[in-house]
């Protein structure tokens, strides 16, 4: 199997292509034709690389994480992206893209956030870089994460609150390209995710990729060998494809993708698109989406807001279809008791996202066996989720007490 | 392909407009909004205040080429339960009613979700004439095109002031009825100033092919039509209409239609030129 994929058109076999407005076809032409010309320059790849090594700390740590093997019950490698300035591995993407809009030498970038971690990254990449910033948030997002929404202000961005819709992720997504279709000769759109019309899921793949192309490095170092399996969490599905894609060759190397499983899939209040949703188009791509029999979008539910998205990028469809990786739900209930157990056998606090990873891997523990060495894409730090958890444990006030 | 037949319905109704020495005037609606009975009679209104071509929303859920107006209206509809089939029975009244081709405006998605060529079958079976696709490119159109062959039905594709000459010239190759030329770089909704973008696009698309050219985006009143109307073979109203029908219910939309066809009858052109 080879990573040459997607094909001139954006097309992962069935999956991915353009479903987009005319208007904005012949810029993404022109992207496509910037991207590719920018990594195949060594200018550009090296100062990428800079900046990944001295500004977001790069490469992140793989760290054997005995205490919580112990609990699983098999050896888990903990791929440390929540060490990244910012905070997660969306900065990765934040910090090639906003290269990129320097080197198409468009001043201003718009960004869609969710939770506020991709607004964030975003935000600060353009602080570094010198460029105008704008992020859309869904207002629902907005009160939800206000002290998100304190950072990318800070970082001098202007954050737009979106009020139509269902208020959240897919609307923000929405009114970006909306702004873009009318902005789109100074600006650049900075998609979070490995999803979008071509050449946004291979691109922002090739930005993220380095999270997989270390963990190998690091995992034949440590081990003298792959990790039997490799499993991350998906939304959109970025980081969760930037860990995948240096192992798609190697076959012995099982790959799992988390779905969030919301209130447990059954209840039909989930976000786990590709295990329980049908093949459309959105956002500008084919891919797997949650819908009604009228495809129109139905509103995904997660306790995870980053996970927290209708839709999956197409690579990760076409990942499914042909059976290279597997895709699985782990409900809230799941995500959080592996939140507090990370938290409590190694004194991690992760983001909730990276916790479905968690939570994934110790089922696939019990399933592979003591012998298994499974890696672990430890996507984000859980500081951002803390009222979230002191909520859902009943953490906090004033009370005396374990909870 | 002749002529004849790439002209399919819509593109006959804006020639035979043109034959008078004048442009088309399509009028949009969505379906659904403010209700199913009230967009009906807005679509009546339409029909009855002289446009030449009827152009019926599918409401969807994530509208990314849509503006405020044409966002709140189709929530509306959505909230109000309005359903695929619901849209075709509108299509079958209206049809019923007039003789003006009713096109249907739809993203993509929820034409995949009834089946394609099951959609474009119960689509001609109820006298629809085609569908105009702002998030459809030919590229990725295979399975429409030869749905909408086989059953007759107008394609109508997009071009924008950003597409190259090549894409002018292979989406309008792929085109039936008309082009639709959007005459801004941005979303549906009335626009103050007329586009200075609208009459250079019009000329490139005039280049590529012989069908007609519609102009649509940001044009709400007869003034604007008018002036429009000078170039283009078809203008285009959609937001404008919507916010009448809003505000003045069909009354409004009956008063605007008619305002729009009298501005396409103020200047005199030169009739159905090609």
């Amino acid at each position: 199997m080879s990573t040459v994929l997607p094909d001139q058109f954006g097309h992962f076999g069935r999956f991915g292509g353009r479903f987009m407005p005319e208007a904005l076809i012949a810029p993404l032409d022109e992207l496509t034709q910037a991207w590719r010309d920018a990594m195949a320059d060594p200018e550009f790849t090296g100062e990428f690389e800079r900046m990944l090594r001295e500004y977001i700390g790069a490469p992140s740590l793989l760290y054997d994480a005995t205490r919580l093997s112990n609990a699983a019950g098999a050896r888990i490698l903990l791929k440390r992206e929540d060490l990244n300035h910012t905070g997660a591995h969306k900065i990765r993407n934040a910090i090639g893209q906003a290269l990129l809009t320097k080197r198409m030498g468009k001043p201003r970038v718009i960004a869609e956030t969710g939770a506020g971690q991709h607004g964030v990254a975003t935000a600060t990449a353009c602080a570094y870089l010198g460029l105008e910033c704008v992020v859309y948030m869904g207002e629902v997002d907005t009160e939800r994460q206000a002290l998100n929404v304190a950072r990318m202000r800070l970082l001098g961005a202007e954050v737009i609150s979106v009020k139509t819709g269902s208020r959240t992720l897919k609307d923000a997504i929405n009114e970006a390209l909306r702004d873009w279709v009318a902005s789109v000769d100074k600006t650049h759109y900075i998609l979070g995710t490995a999803a979008g019309s071509h050449p946004f899921p291979a691109m922002v793949r090739d930005f993220v990729r380095g999270i997989g192309d270390e963990a190998r490095e690091q995992s034949l170092e440590l081990l003298g060998k792959l990790p039997d399996a490799a499993v991350a969490s998906v939304g959109g599905g970025s980081n969760a494809i930037g860990l995948f894609t240096a192992f798609i060759p190697d076959e012995s190397v099982k790959l799992y993708g988390i779905e969030p499983g919301g209130d447990g899939f059954e209840t039909g209040r989930h976000a786990a698109t590709i295990t329980a949703g049908q093949v459309g188009v959105l956002h500008g791509a084919r891919s797997f989406l949650l819908q009604d029999d009228d495809g129109q979008t139905i509103e995904s539910h997660s306790i995870s807001a980053g996970l927290d998205y209708p839709g999956v990028g197409p690579e990760h469809a076409w990942l499914a279809e042909t059976g290279r990786a597997s895709y699985r739900p782990i409900t809230d209930a799941e995500a959080m008791d592996a939140f507090q157990l990370l938290s409590r056998t190694e004194g991690i606090i992760p983001a909730i996202e990276s916790a479905h990873a968690v939570a994934g891997a110790l089922d696939i523990a019990r399933e592979l066996g003591p012998e298994a060495t499974i890696l672990v894409n430890l996507s984000g730090r859980g500081d951002k989720d803390m009222d979230t958890a002191a909520t859902w444990f009943g953490l906090g006030g004033t009370e005396a007490g374990d909870e | 392909m002749s002529e004849l037949v790439a002209l399919g319905k819509a593109g006959a109704a804006i020639r035979s407009a043109n034959a008078e020495g004048r442009a088309a005037v399509v009028g949009y609606l969505p379906a659904g909004f403010p209700s199913y009975d009230g967009a009906l009679d807005g679509l009546k209104a339409l029909v009855d205040g002289g446009a030449d071509v009827i152009e019926l929303g599918l409401p969807y859920s994530d509208p990314v080429m849509d503006g405020v107006t044409i966002q709140r209206a189709t929530e509306i509809a959505l909230a109000g339960g309005v359903r695929t089939r619901d849209v075709l029975s509108t299509v079958e009244k209206i049809a019923a009613y007039s003789d003006v081709p009713v096109l249907v405006m739809t993203y993509w998605n929820p034409i995949e979700r009834y089946g394609v060529d099951r959609f474009a079958a119960d689509f001609a079976g109820v006298g629809g004439a085609g569908l105009i696709t702002p998030d459809l490119i030919p590229d990725e159109g295979a399975e429409w095109i030869a749905a909408a062959d086989k059953h007759e039905l107008d394609k109508v594709f997009l071009v924008s002031p950003s597409s190259t000459d090549a894409r002018i010239a292979m989406t309008t190759a792929a085109c039936r009825g008309f082009v639709y030329a959007t005459a801004v770089m941005g979303v549906t909704g009335a626009r103050d100033k007329p586009s200075e973008l609208a009459a250079p696009l019009v000329a490139r698309v005039k280049a590529a092919t012989e069908l007609p050219v519609g102009v649509g985006l940001g044009i709400s009143n007869g003034d604007q039509a008018a002036g429009m109307g000078a170039f283009a073979d078809a203008v285009i109203v959609g937001a404008a209409l919507v916010r009448a029908l809003g505000d003045g219910g069909a009354a409004g939309v009956r008063a605007l239609t008619e305002d729009l066809a009298a501005g396409v009858r103020r200047e005199p052109r030169a009739p159905a030129e090609r």
